[in-house]
Formats: structure tokens, sequence, C-alpha cells
């Protein structure tokens, strides 16, 4: 767009009034702002030893996790389309055929990138069975970067330490299976 | 010339054309949805899918009467005067319901079905289906059952074309598969005793429109929308038949037949279709190395060989320089190359010695030609070009010799140094052949896989595979095609083409469509090589009959 596009209004700057030309009602109007917040409730935590509280888990986009069946099983059927919905390609999937008589593939091994991982959402949305979800585990460290690749055995662990304060989310939100 | 109306619009068929109403339609460029209908088999309009409304129009008043009821297109042939409605609320509706019809019993398992993606059942539906389901939705798992050792067939997503049961009975002429039941309990079956083993029974699945057959080789590996298709030539047989070569990070990961009417029409074989697995061996040789003579041991004196990696950058000198010390050169030009690389290396062995012994490289026989009554020959001769190589050497004057005439050659100490080019998929020389070779002063064997001939080679290079190449092949049929490559070879490997390219001193890129531009300048019998390749290739006798 260039500078004498007609559909650029151009303004001319408000000449400055009595107060502003002053400068003092203003100081006094910042001073105000900053004694308001010395007094007011603390917003922010002493992290990590203090854990900031997550407004809503359900929306929350954090680590992911592995979901497990009824009996124990992963959830996920191999079907890629948490990989195709991608938009970091930081999941790697290799299916095979399942052991178990219901269901015809599994992933053998399922992998992500928590560092290539933008923490989108869209496998969780993705996914027709509700395997993948994200769930409100906010820190996330490691020493390297292979580390940082979350593998199937790893992921089904963070479904465990995190499906008694989290249930899945598909039956509060309208799940398929 | 016969006219026919579709939709409105008038186009002109042959007069002695045979066409029914999805094809002139087509050329019309209007789609009538079909599931059992297939160019190659036979028509039995059982699918319902292709049902539209047909009429005629009188000649002398231009009149036109409809048929009152929906006809199907495939079985409904047209001639001069025909009008075909395929767009009228009529056939719209008779659509919907046929996929309505289809998907009560379907499982609508499409995240973990192969198909999905490339199904004619989910285009369908997307295109000509409703939006709402009135039966009830039971997603279930489909029942698995095992047709033979290539091909699975998963019973509850059949839509029961019969595609692959005409196909076992007209193409391969085997007829394992049959149809069990009727009615609504209809299933796909092989008789007892009789799985589906024949050599084209990889086709079953490519004519299968929805997920019900599956190819146990590609089963679960790969989504189908992450996979990318390059046209390319199988390498196979000396039939030459049109593939898609479909990858994804260089990768392959399945071959699918791509239609020739002058080649393979719509098949390939199973030998061709599994055939790319040698491509990703890990027993490949992946770097170009010098078995260097030195002096280890001064003590004794005796001399210990010791290999030596060599960048390709150097090869392309010092390959050169060593062929040209050891005197008289004699070369096997493989039939694994394309007409280019072969055309390439005989303007290099030529280069290195004017009196070059040019001669074919070895031609891999196996058995005798197999035909199949759909008009299918798998060739008995296990590579791609053969008579394009011949007709390179004939170029340089080397015509009418044989692999054995060059062996003989060698026995015979009339050379100092050899350069044979391979590039076969597996063992072909055994150790008493490759001993004649024992007492050059260089060899170099320039192949995939390690052989007794390799043991003995001073210089080991890498040869290409097929999906790796860019060129041009000529079948036994003097079928030229071109194709381009489809993946890169692994790490480390240079294809034969960009050896011989910048062995000649040539600038840039290996550009194989300046090869072939030059070939076709200077020779009549490849003359039909000039300009643009058609996808489906050209006849080299063309340019002779003429």
């Amino acid at each position: 767009m260039k500078p004498n596009d007609p559909a650029i209004t151009w303004l001319e700057e408000r000449p400055l009034g009595l107060s502003e030309r002053l400068y003092l009602p203003l100081f006094v109007q910042g001073l105000a702002t900053t004694a308001r917040h010395l007094v007011s409730p603390k917003v922010t935590v002493s992290f990590p030893e203090q854990r900031p509280t997550v407004g809503n888990p359900l929306i929350y986009r954090g680590v992911h996790r592995l979901n497990r069946d009824d009996e124990g099983r992963v959830k996920c059927v191999a079907c890629f389309l948490c990989a195709t919905a991608c938009p970091a390609h930081c999941i790697d999937i290799v299916a095979t055929e399942s052991p178990w008589p219901d269901r015809e593939k599994y992933p053998e091994s399922f992998q992500i990138d928590e560092l290539r991982c933008i923490f989108c959402g869209m496998c969780e949305e993705a996914c027709p069975v509700d395997a993948i979800e994200l769930t409100s585990l906010l820190d996330l460290t490691g020493k390297s970067r292979e580390e940082m690749i979350f593998d199937k055995e790893k992921l089904l662990s963070v479904f465990d330490m995190t499906k008694d304060a989290e249930p899945m989310k598909s039956a509060s939100m309208g799940g398929t299976l | 010339m016969p006219v026919v109306i579709v939709d409105g619009q008038e186009i002109e068929i042959g007069a002695d054309e045979r066409l029914n109403c999805i094809e002139a339609a087509r050329r019309a460029g209007k789609e009538i949805p079909h599931y059992c209908w297939h160019p190659g088999l036979s028509v039995v309009a059982s699918c319902r899918m292709c049902l539209i409304e047909t009429g005629q129009r009188d000649a002398a008043t231009g009149k036109i009467s409809m048929v009152p009821k929906l006809v199907p297109g495939c079985q409904t042939p047209v001639k001069d005067g025909t009008v075909i409605v395929t767009e009228s609320p009529l056939v719209k509706e008779s659509r919907a319901r046929v996929e309505e019809a289809l998907l009560i019993d379907h499982p609508i398992d499409c995240p973990i079905c192969d198909k999905a993606g490339e199904c004619l059942l989910q285009d369908y539906h997307f295109e000509h289906g409703q939006a709402e389901r009135r039966a009830d939705l039971h997603p279930f798992t489909s029942r698995k059952r095992d047709m033979g050792p290539t091909v699975t067939l998963f019973v509850d997503r059949c839509i029961m074309c019969t595609r692959c049961v005409r196909f076992t009975r007209e193409i391969s002429g085997t007829a394992e598969l049959m149809v069990t039941s009727r009615g609504a309990k209809e299933e796909i079956d092989v008789f007892p005793g009789h799985p589906l083993d024949n050599k084209l029974s990889g086709n079953v699945v490519d004519l299968c429109p929805v997920g019900a057959l599956g190819d146990k080789d590609f089963l679960y590996q790969q989504r189908v929308w992450f996979l990318k298709r390059e046209a390319n030539v199988c390498g196979g047989c000396s039939a030459g038949c049109s593939i898609f070569t479909e990858h994804n990070q260089d990768a392959v990961y399945r071959l699918k037949p791509r239609e020739n009417p002058h080649v393979n029409k719509w098949w390939i074989c199973d030998d061709g279709r599994y055939g790319w697995h040698h491509l990703h061996d890990s027993s490949r040789i992946l770097e170009a190395s010098r078995k260097a003579v030195r002096p280890d041991r001064r003590d004794n004196g005796s001399v210990t060989p010791a290999v030596e990696t060599i960048e390709w950058s150097d090869v392309v000198t010092k390959l050169r320089a060593d062929l040209k010390a050891a005197g008289r050169l004699a070369v096997a030009v493989s039939p694994m190359l394309t007409i280019e690389e072969a055309w390439m290396l005989c303007a290099v062995a030529r280069s290195i010695d004017p009196q070059a012994w040019l001669a074919p490289g070895f031609v891999p026989v196996t058995g005798n030609d197999e035909s199949f009554p759909g008009d299918f020959t798998i060739r008995a001769e296990k590579c791609p070009n053969r008579r394009g190589i011949e007709e390179v050497l004939a170029l340089y004057g080397a015509g009418g010799r044989s692999w054995n005439d060059l062996v003989a050659h060698v026995a015979a100490a009339h050379a100092d140094a050899a350069w044979i080019t391979g590039g076969y998929p597996g063992p072909w020389i055994d150790t008493a052949t490759a001993e004649s070779f024992a007492g050059l002063g260089q060899l170099v064997v320039q192949d995939l896989f390690d052989s007794p001939l390799m043991r003995l080679a001073s210089w080991r290079l890498p040869a290409a595979g097929f999906a790796e190449r860019a060129g041009t092949w000529v079948n036994v049929a003097h079928h030229a095609q071109s194709f381009s490559q489809a993946i890169r070879p692994p790490a480390g490997v240079w294809p034969e083409g960009r050896l011989f390219w910048n062995m000649l001193g040539r600038r840039g890129l290996y550009d194989p469509v300046s090869v072939r531009q030059q070939i076709a300048g200077s020779s009549a019998a490849l003359a039909a090589l000039a300009g643009e390749m058609p996808a489906t290739g050209v006849d080299l006798r063309i340019h002779q009959l003429a």
C-alpha cells in the first residue's frame, strides 16, 4: 500500500490541551497506577516453588498424553490423522497389525518431539478416538534433545500420572467413542 | 461422423468407435461415477452407480425421445444421435440412494482403512451422497480374510463390484476368486484350497474401488496422502511396464501400474510390483573405492592391497587417469542403463581409449515368457533396456556383440582394463566367469551389490536403482519410454548418468533430455526420440516404417 492510496485516511495529530502541556496531571495518573498495583493482590507466583493455577484444565494445552482404554491398552488406532493435522510435523508413528481381535492396527511406535511441537492442539482435535490429549502439565524440561522426544511408553505414563486429576475429556466433551 | 449429445453438448466420435455412455461422457468432460465398470474388464452393470438418462434424437425431425427409465451408462452403447443426461434431478437422486444403500453395511472405519484418501466410496459419497444418514450408525471393525500370499480381504468393506473376480477369470485366467452366498449376504472368497497366488494377483488391489482388498506389502505402511508419485518405468523385465513409483522422503512405498495402451494396459505383474525392495537393501554398495596396492611391510617384501575411499569429484579424474594408464579398454554396457547413460558411457570409453572394445553387459534371463489370457506377458529377459543399448552400441560400431563375446575377449588377453557396468538387483555372475577378469591391470565394476566380480575389482563403484535413474528405456517391442528420477539414491551415491556426464566434462547438472536430443539427432534408428516424449512413450519403428 502506498502513502497516496485512496483507502488511507490521513489524520492530523490533535493539538495538546492545557493539562497535557502542564504534564503534571498525567504524571500523577501514572503514579496512581503504580500505587494501585502495590497494594492489590499479586498475579505472579514464585515459580517453581509455587505452582500457578491453571484456569480450565480442559482447554489448557500442555504436555501430550496417550490415553488408555478400559483394558489398559493404548487407545490409539494409528490412523495418522494427528500426524497429518500437525503443522509442526512433530508426530512420528509406525503402524502395525494389532495383536487384539477387536482392533485392526495400533501404533508400534509413537513419538512426539516436544521441542518441535507448538502446542496448537490440532492433534487432539483431529483424533477420531480421543486417544491423544493435551494435559495441563506446563513445566516441560529436559537435559537433552533426545530426552524431549517422547515415545509411546512415556506418553502413556503421562496418562497414568494425570488420569485422576484430569479424566479423559471424551465423556464431558462429547467424544466419539 | 456420429454425434452424441452429452448434457446438451454435441461431441463427435469416430465412425467405428464402440463407446459406452461413460466413455462418451468423459470426452465431453463429464464424469459418470461407476464402481463395477472397468475398461479392461467385462461389463456386469451391477453397482448401479452409473445410472443415467438416455434418449435418441431423430435424424430426420431432430425430435428427442427419452427412455422413461434410468439405464446403466456402462452397458449402454452410444450411436449417432444418442442423448445422455448426467446431471438431472432423477439421476442425482438415484446416485444418492445407491451411496446410501452401500453405506448401510459399510464399517465406516475410514481412519484405519488404508484406502482412505484414494477410495471411490469416499469420493463419490462426498460428491453424490447425501449429508444425512437415515440408517443407524454402528462403526465396527471389518472381518479380515486371507486371500493368498499377497492380498488380504476386509470382508465388510466390500461393495460387491466383482472387479477382482472378473480379473482373475478374464485377465490372469486363474479364476481363484468367487462370490459366495446371495443377496445381502454376498461375499468375495477364494475356492477352498486355491489361494490367490497367481503372478498378477496384486492387480486386484488396484482394481478394488474401496478398501476391501489390501496389499500385504503396503498394509499399514503409510497413509496414501503422504505419498508422492512419479511416472516411471518398471525395470523388472524387458516388457517395460509403465508404473507410478509412489514414495515419501526418498523411500519407495509401493509401485502402481500406469495406464499405457501400447505396453501394459492397466496391469503390472507381482514380480515388478514388489521388485523395489532391493533399493532399500542395507547391503548396497554406497561408496566409490579403489584397491590401492601399497607396500605395507617392507621387511619381507609382501604387499597388502588396501582399499581407499575416493570422493566422487576425484573419481572423475582418477578413474580416467587409471584407465588411460592401463591400456586397451573393454567396456560392458549394462542393459539396466538408460540409453542416455549408455551413450555417455560409450563416449567416455572412446575418449579414454579411441579403440575401446564396447559390448553389451550381462543379460539376465529366467525361464520363458509367461503369457496370460488378458493379453499380458511377463518377459523372461529380466532387464529393461537390451534393445536400447544395442541401438547405442551400433552407433559406436559395436553392434552384434554379446556379453559372452566380451568375456572371451578379456579371457583371450585382448584387453588390459575392463569397465563392467551392472545395476542388477540380484546375483548375476559366478566365480568361474568372474575369474576371466582376474588378470586385468584395472577392473572397474559398477553395481548395486557385492558379487564375485566386485571382489576382484580394482575400482568399486556403486550403481543406481531403477527409481533413482532418469532417461529412456526401449522395451522388447521397440517401444521407448522416458522417465525422470523418482527418489534420490542413498547419500554418497552418484547415479551413472551423473558420473558419465561429469567424466565427459559437461557443465551443470546431468540433463537426460539434452542427451536424448543429441542421440536422436545423430541416429536414424533413434530419431523418434527427438522432441517432447509422450507419457506413454513412442514406437522407435515409426520413422523406419515411413
